[in-house]
């Protein structure tokens, strides 16, 4: 069992921050805690499937006409998601709208299956889809969470029995940061925490020089 | 909805990139410089232009009949990667000059959240298949406009580069975070004072 290989995903060569892979749901889901949680358990089942898939199927498949089938492949499992969600989750259906379909083009899944899974054993491909599936639902619920806090004051999560599933956060709720919840938020967000991890990844690297010395 | 409501609607309302967020990774990966920016933009016009009009026609004209609407990811994605093949081949026979503009950009857009988004969202709104072409073409222009905006942003950061830790994604992330906070002024009530909705 190679620990690594499920590792790696989520902190050193996370999708969302480190890869930049998989911007588009990324920003336009985040706006609600749910909905990040959602779409990242959506996308971690269709690259876990597709990547033992994929792996399986890679000595069958001619290398000329690999991508299509890979595309195949993710599309199909990407409508279970959809049909599953629609059927079980009507709201939360509704509210990633256009973006569910949108996993097929999601560049982390034929990502992994072109730059992993064609290259690798079934259980390491698997351990590298619940890897990197991990790492994006985390980085998508921490996006979500600053932006839903600062932007609306609340944290939208599943309602189980007498709690309503919205946590209200007492000073915030009544003087929000609206544009948090907006398409510019969402951007300017992601700018500044792209630019703090590469300060954080650069300042490790001068540590580890200086201490190898 | 009119034509010219849905021209509006596309390029500036809900602006693919600025505001839906569709097709964000060409939109950071290939905006460095205004030649390949407009290259970029036309091409990704053309495909959703004719990617709309095609995808309309697959849904009525064979699954809607055929019981099959669940498929339409599948169904959509794989015209599109054929028709984005078809496009380049049609190009380099007709057209060596486009093609050797637009040839780098084509294959990269059969992943582009844009076209597929497109495609999903005329069958959402069940538009006609004119107005699928209008939207599609609407959604391409709203693109290139974006696209092209940033990549002149890019051009004079070059000149004045800010930070090193804000250099390259993160500064164009920023900027196009601003542009969003601009784009804010077109909104529903633009179509409602012109009277087209």
């Amino acid at each position: 069992m190679n620990t690594k290989e499920l590792t790696k995903g989520i902190f050193r060569e996370n999708p969302t921050f480190v890869i930049m892979l998989g911007m588009c749901p990324t920003l336009a889901v985040t706006t609600q805690v749910i909905n990040a949680v959602s779409m990242g358990a959506g996308v971690l089942f269709v690259l876990l499937f597709s990547n033992i898939f994929i792996s399986l199927l890679k000595n069958y498949i001619p290398g000329s006409v690999r991508i299509p089938c890979y595309v195949v492949v993710i599309a199909s499992f990407v409508t279970i998601v959809e049909m599953v969600f629609h059927a079980y989750v009507p709201a939360v259906y509704k509210a990633l709208g256009v973006y569910l379909p949108l996993i097929v083009v999601n560049c982390i899944i034929l990502g992994r299956a072109e730059a992993f899974a064609s290259k690798n054993g079934v259980l390491d491909s698997a351990l590298d889809a619940i890897g990197m599936g991990i790492g994006f639902t985390l980085a998508l619920t921490f996006i979500a969470l600053i932006r839903e806090v600062l932007g609306n004051g609340t944290i939208t999560l599943m309602p189980i029995g007498s709690f309503s599933g919205v946590i209200t956060i007492p000073v915030l709720s009544d003087w929000p940061v609206r544009t948090m919840t907006l398409a510019a938020g969402a951007l300017l967000l992601m700018g500044y925490l792209k630019a703090f991890f590469n300060w954080k990844t650069e300042r490790s690297a001068k540590k580890r020089l200086e201490a190898s010395r | 909805m009119s034509y010219i409501a849905i021209l509006l609607t596309y390029i500036f309302i809900n602006n693919f990139i600025l505001v839906k967020f569709l097709g964000l990774c060409p939109f950071i990966g290939v905006s460095k410089n205004s030649e390949s920016a407009i290259g970029m933009g036309l091409a990704v016009t053309f495909v959703t232009g004719t990617a709309s009009a095609v995808t309309w026609c697959v849904y009525y004209g064979l699954l809607l009949p055929l019981g099959l609407e669940y498929l339409k990811t599948i169904a959509f994605i794989l015209v599109i990667a054929a028709l984005v093949q078809l496009v380049e081949m049609v190009l380099r026979k007709m057209s060596p000059a486009l093609y050797k503009a637009l040839g780098i950009y084509l294959p990269l857009i059969t992943t582009n959240c844009a076209v597929l988004g497109i495609a999903i969202i005329n069958i959402d709104q069940a538009y006609g298949l004119l107005e699928s072409f209008v939207a599609g073409i609407a959604a391409g222009v709203g693109f290139t406009l974006a696209i092209i905006l940033m990549s002149n942003i890019r051009e004079s950061l070059d000149l004045k580069p800010p930070r090193k830790q804000f250099q390259g994604v993160p500064i164009a992330f920023i900027s196009a975070g601003l542009m969003a906070l601009s784009f804010m002024a077109f909104d529903n009530s633009l179509l409602s004072n012109l009277h087209l909705a």
